[in-house]
Order: structure tokens, then sequence, then C-alpha cells
């Protein structure tokens, strides 16, 4: 059976095309090309760079497996990076990630991979796919509590999941390591990435500012009573929950509790401020296909780092539900992710409004 | 299987080529500018390679120049002629929009050191018309050069034509005839030009290793210092086992250039009318009549040329697409958009090169194997709309 194995050049994508060619599966590693790198500047770098391609090829060449780099530049563009840079300047906080999987390399990559006769795509996600006796998939969680990154996959379709393969999901980071140094794999002991892969240095404000100049505008800081305490240069450099860089003084630390777009005000409060009880989620997909029951009990997680906390779900229409905690969770942010878990598996996620 | 029809990136070496090479190897270390018995043997083998070179361009053997290959001649040849006339008043030079990127980045390196630089338009078939060079031409022009046939399409240029034109307005004329050595007749009394880069590997040599031709008498700067190798125009030791190659594949070209040619052909057209028969939405990217032996390029209606090559190279097929995109960047072929192409046209297009070891089976093979490939790499684009129905609910 064919497969086509998404390699970024990272140990996690180079384990699951190396496991699954030891397998005896046929493995076409692809790599996609994101961003137009002719200047020669590494300024994107710490996944899918000119160097992580090249660390994708080498292995590959390892393996003796074919391996392609393809242009998703226009793409990635369109999908990822746009939608980021929307989202900031919409006092929202994005989650890159979540595109990047589910429209890009569950999507387009897909697509490039059926056109080459291979029946799916496999990934270096921490996450399993399982095929339930009602004839339908099942996403949950992977194995590996602290790498588990089934919550940036919530968006993936029935018949995206049929396609998905993520040979890593039974597995633990060190055994990852493990398989890559024993195969030998020239990217064994690389470092793991952790930011987005478009802003290595981290610095998101400057990365949008870049893009959308107008995003530099000035507003009120005020407190959660409405006073204006202070100034700022724009509603994209902050986000719910942010304590540091408020440039502001006071006898109680004070975190962001909301920012608002329109009037481009930033309130700030102190930290039981910025607890919440419940949270809407819009444009939900619900793996199943279908939504569960009304006030079904669920594990909501809103961040990629969140510890999942207890929840019913009050659905809001075919795709909107509002979600109650059961207890006060901190910086709920808009434009993040909630995901919905029964157990390991999710049930679905949504777009925090 | 495996079927190579990619000889415009790089053709297979010789085998006399490799036996000329390997004979230097391992017997000639000699460094041609020394004095004693091993320094003379190794002169000997590179005069013999220069008078090989010469003798396929119809030019004088002390003309020929070895270089690193096609982009270092360009860069020679650009470069050590605008120094040159540095002292003079002529700031002006004048390219193609469709020229490789060694002519291109080289000119626009120049651009940002107060030289001026024109790109001339192609028509749809990719030629140049004589009345566009006429129409910027000054005489501050310095230099106007002008690929011979151009790699993506094949296309060829008319010379002569272009080249008298730079001349009445004292401009010199270079050509990067890479693509033309050893699939046309070259001359460069027939062309009329001043300067002109060829490339080894191109025409069944090493890579590494090429040689620019400049007319007895014109001034160049060189671009590289140190030694007075290559009569104090290029410095450095002489690649002796690339030169002696380059000498024997030029040797080889000057014998085999015409009846290979015709033979090759004859091969790219039952190729070419193979695919335009058994496909539908194909069109040729180029001029048909105006091009060179091997070179067919043909435009795929709603395939990624990228997917395309990958289809054919897991089928043992190698072809490439327009667009280097790969290398670094998404433009589309900066050929196929001179020639007025949409992007869409540009990004479905592959160019097929063939060479002296293709058969007719193997021509057969791919006109077998291709139809198939292109249908299913069509279906799958309708496919996966289905596929992103339910994900596009997220409209944000």
């Amino acid at each position: 059976m064919r497969i086509v194995a998404a390699m970024s050049g990272g140990v996690d994508s180079s384990v699951a095309a190396a496991l699954l060619h030891d397998q005896g599966y046929e493995v076409i590693g692809l790599s996609m090309q994101l961003y137009d790198q002719r200047d020669g500047k590494s300024s994107f770098g710490s996944c899918c760079s000119l160097d992580d391609l090249q660390d994708a090829k080498r292995v590959a060449a390892v393996l003796s497996i074919p391996h392609y780099i393809i242009n998703f530049e226009r793409q990635f563009d369109a999908h990822v990076i746009s939608s980021f840079v929307r989202d900031y300047t919409a006092a929202r906080t994005p989650i890159p990630c979540v595109h990047c999987n589910g429209e890009l390399k569950f999507t387009n990559l897909l697509e490039r991979a059926r056109g080459l006769d291979a029946d799916s795509v496999a990934t270096g996600h921490y996450a399993r796919v399982t095929l339930g006796e009602d004839g339908h998939y099942a996403l949950r969680r992977g194995l590996d509590q602290n790498k588990d990154q089934s919550y940036f996959l919530f968006t993936l379709t029935q018949a995206q999941l049929s396609c998905a393969c993520f040979p890593l999901g039974e597995l633990r980071k060190p055994e990852v390591r493990a398989y890559a140094t024993a195969r030998r794999l020239p990217v064994a002991s690389k470092p793991d990435s952790h930011e987005i892969c478009f802003v290595p240095d981290g610095d998101y404000a400057s990365f949008v500012e870049r893009r959308v100049p107008e995003a530099i505008h000035p507003g009120p800081i005020t407190d959660t009573d409405g006073r204006v305490i202070g100034q700022h240069d724009g509603v994209h450099r902050y986000t719910v929950g942010q304590r540091k860089g408020l440039g502001l003084s006071s006898s109680v630390p004070l975190y962001v509790v909301a920012m608002d777009a329109t009037t481009r005000t930033v309130t700030v409060g102190p930290r039981t401020a910025v607890e919440r009880t419940t949270l809407t989620a819009a444009s939900i997909n619900w793996i199943a296909g279908t939504p569960p029951a009304d006030r079904t009990r669920v594990a909501a997680q809103v961040r990629h780092r969140h510890a999942e906390a207890p929840a019913t779900l009050h659905l809001e229409g075919p795709t909107a539900a509002r979600l109650e905690f059961d207890v006060p969770q901190p910086a709920i942010s808009p434009g993040q992710a909630v995901v919905f878990y029964d157990g390991d598996a999710v049930v679905g996620g949504g777009w925090i409004d | 299987m495996r079927i190579y029809l990619d000889h415009n990136a790089t053709t297979p070496i010789d085998p006399s080529v490799v036996a000329a090479m390997t004979n230097v190897l391992g017997e000639q270390f000699g460094n041609a500018s020394s004095l004693h018995s091993f320094g003379q043997a190794a002169k000997t083998i590179v005069d013999d390679a220069r008078a090989e070179v010469a003798g396929l361009i119809g030019a004088g053997p002390q003309e020929i120049v070895f270089t690193s290959g096609g982009t270092e001649s360009d860069n020679l040849a650009i470069r050590g002629v605008t120094e040159a006339l540095l002292p003079t008043k002529r700031r002006h030079l004048i390219t193609t929009s469709i020229e490789h990127e060694a002519v291109l980045n080289t000119l626009k390196a120049l651009a940002k050191r107060g030289w001026s630089a024109t790109l001339l338009p192609v028509d749809d078939s990719g030629v140049v018309d004589p009345q566009t060079l006429e129409a910027v031409i000054t005489d501050d022009t310095a230099l106007v050069s002008v690929m011979h046939a151009n790699n993506e399409i094949g296309t060829i240029q008319p010379l002569a034509v272009l080249a008298a034109i730079a001349h009445r307005h004292g401009a010199l004329f270079h050509t990067d005839a890479v693509q033309s050595i050893g699939k046309l007749k070259v001359d460069v009394t027939d062309l009329d030009v001043d300067l002109l880069s060829l490339s080894a590997h191109k025409c069944y040599g090493p890579k590494g290793v090429g040689a620019l031709w400049t007319r007895r008498g014109s001034r160049l700067i060189p671009t590289m210092t140190g030694g007075k190798q290559e009569r104090n125009r290029r410095a450095g030791t002489e690649n002796v086992p690339g030169i002696a190659g380059l000498g024997t594949a030029a040797r080889l070209a000057f014998q085999r250039t015409e009846t290979e040619a015709d033979r090759i052909a004859a091969l790219r057209n039952i190729l070419e009318a193979g695919i335009l028969h058994r496909v539908s939405g194909t069109l040729i990217n180029g001029d048909p009549a105006r091009r060179i032996s091997n070179t067919t390029n043909i435009s795929f209606d709603r395939v990624e040329a990228e997917s395309l090559l990958i289809s054919l190279d897991l089928e043992g097929i190698a072809v490439s697409t327009g667009s280097a995109c790969s290398s670094g960047t998404l433009q589309p072929s900066h050929v196929l958009r001179a020639m007025g192409h949409s992007s869409h046209r540009a990004q479905n297009s592959i160019r097929f090169s063939l060479g002296t070891r293709n058969t007719a089976e193997e021509i057969d093979r791919v006109i077998d194997v291709l139809p198939n490939l292109v249908a299913k790499l069509r279906n799958t684009v309708r496919a996966s709309s289905v596929l992103t129905q339910q994900s596009s609910l997220d409209g944000r």
C-alpha cells in the first residue's frame, strides 16, 4: 500500500515515515515548502525552513524512499498566515497549526497524495485514529500525555480521518527518539520546535505589523470599571491572560481580561477577573459528523497546554454551542480553539467567540 | 526501465568522455602551468581540448577561456565587458526577459551599481522581435546578451539579426549558447556574436567545466583574480580532467550534432504528437517551427506540473517543470510568463528534453503511461472538493 508521509524535517515526522517504511508500506515522502526562500534569509526557522527541508531529504535518503518538496506557499499564505494576521488584528489569539493541519496537510496534501495513488497521509502527530464498530472514525489523544496533539486536529472530518495515519499515536517521545537513533536518522537529536513556524523569534506583534502596518494604532488600557489607566500601541500585541509587558504599576498583579478591536480597548484586571465559567464556540466540527445530545458532559480544553476541565455542552445550532464549566477557568481567549473530549476521544471542537 | 527526459538539465556523460577524463585523473596530474614534463603533458591536454572547443564553434583556440561552467562564463562575459567599458560612457545593458538566471541576476546586480538594464519582451512563442531591440538600443548601450536557445521551451533566437543591430550602435553582443551546443550547428561567424558561453554537462560532458569564447582583440577584465592562467583572463589552476572531458564532448558534438539532431527530433515529434493526441487539454509552449531538436514544453490543463512530475518519477520517468519551485520560489516560469501565458498555464507546464540514449520504446512507454497519470490527478482535484465541505464550515 502506498502512503504519503508529510515530512517536516523534524524527528517526529521522520520517525513516522521510518516506522511505516519499516512496516513494509510503500512510503513517499513529501515536504511542504511554505514560504518564499529565495532571499536565503532564515526569516522562518523552526519548521519547514530550507534547512528543515534538506533534513527531510537526508532522512528520506537514509530510508531509501522517494522524497519531493512541493510548493504550498500560496495555500499557506491563504489558509494559515492570512487568518493568523486577521485574528490578531481582530483582537483574537489564533492557532495557525489547526489550519495548517486541516487545510494544508489533510486537504491540499491529501489531494496530492491521492493523485499519486496513495491512500492516506501520515504525519508525526501524537494522536490516534480508530475505526469504531459503527463505521465511524474516532480521533483520540496520543498515548504520550505530554505530547498529545489531538487538540490541533479537531477540524478533521470523517473523510479526512479515513485517510489520516498517525504512526506515533501509540508511542512516547523517548521511544520516538530512540527509534530515530537506532535507525541512524540524521535528525535523531534535533531539538523539538515549539514556536509557531513562521514566527521563530516569537515576536508575533512585529510579524503582524509587517503585514498590516495599520495594526499599530494606540488605544486605552482600562480597568474592569472602565477607568483609563494607561495606553497601548495596538490590540494585536495582547492576549487574554497576559501579565507581562503591560507597563502598568499596580499593587496587585494585573492581567489582560479582554480586548476590543472596535474601540481598541484593552481591559485589565486582577487574576480573578480573567476567570470565566462559560464560553461560546462557533464553527464546531463534530468528529462523528453529527452533534451529540444536548447537555452532554465533556472534558473541555481551551488551549493546547490547558488541563481539560469538566463542563456541560449546551447546543445552540448544528455547529455552535455554549459550554458551562463546573469551575471557573483562567484565560479563555477568543480565537483559540475549545476541544471537547469524552475520555481520550475527541467529541468535537470549535473556535472560541 | 528508468527513462531520462531531462537532458536540458544535464546529460549523462558519454563513455568516451569518461575514458578521457579517467586517463587524466589517473595518469596526468600535472599542473598545466608547470614548466617540467608533467606540466607540459597537462598543458597539451588543455590545448588539445581548446582546439576541439574552438573547432566546434568555428573559432580560434586562443579565443577560448575555460571556466567552471555556463554560469561563470555568463558572469565573466557580462561583468568582464562592463568593467572593461567603465572608462567609456556606455552604461546600458540589454537582455531578454527569458534569459537564464545566470544572465538575468548578473544584470540585476549590475543595475544596483550604476548600470541601467533593459529586458526585451518576447512574443507568445518566445521569440525576440528585432524591432524591440532597435527601439531601446542607444549609443550608450555597452552589451546586448541574448540566449541562443531557451532552456525551457527550446525556442531559437534570430541572433545574427539582433547582433547586427547591436553592432550598428557600437555595442557588443553576447550569447548564452549552453542549450544549443550539441543540438544545433553553432558557428560564431554565422551568428555574428562577440562572446559566447557554453557548458560541458549539457552536451554529454562533465559538470563543473565550461568555456567562454571572446572575439580576438575584445577587452575583458577578469572576474576571478589570481594567477595568469588562460591568458590572464581566468585565474586558477586549470581543471585539467574537466577540460579534457569538455574537449572530448566538443569533438563528439562536432561529429554527431547533425545526425543526432534529426533522430532526436523525430522521437520528440512522436512524443509530442502522442501526448497531444492521447491527453486532452494539452498545449505546446514555444515555437514549433524554430526550436532545438530535443525539447518540447507542454501545458496540461487542470494538472499541477509539480504533481505530474512526481507521478512520472514514481513510474521511473524523469522530466522537469517549467518553474523551479522547489529551489525556493513559487514564481511560475518567468519564461512562460514573459510569453504572455497565464500563471495557471505556466504552473501546468512540463518540459520533456530528449537525448542521445533515448529510444523509440522509451517514448512509447511514456505515451502509454502519461494519460492515466494525468486522469488520476484531474480526478482527485474534483474529489477533494467533497473532502473539504465539512471543514469549510469554519467560515472565518
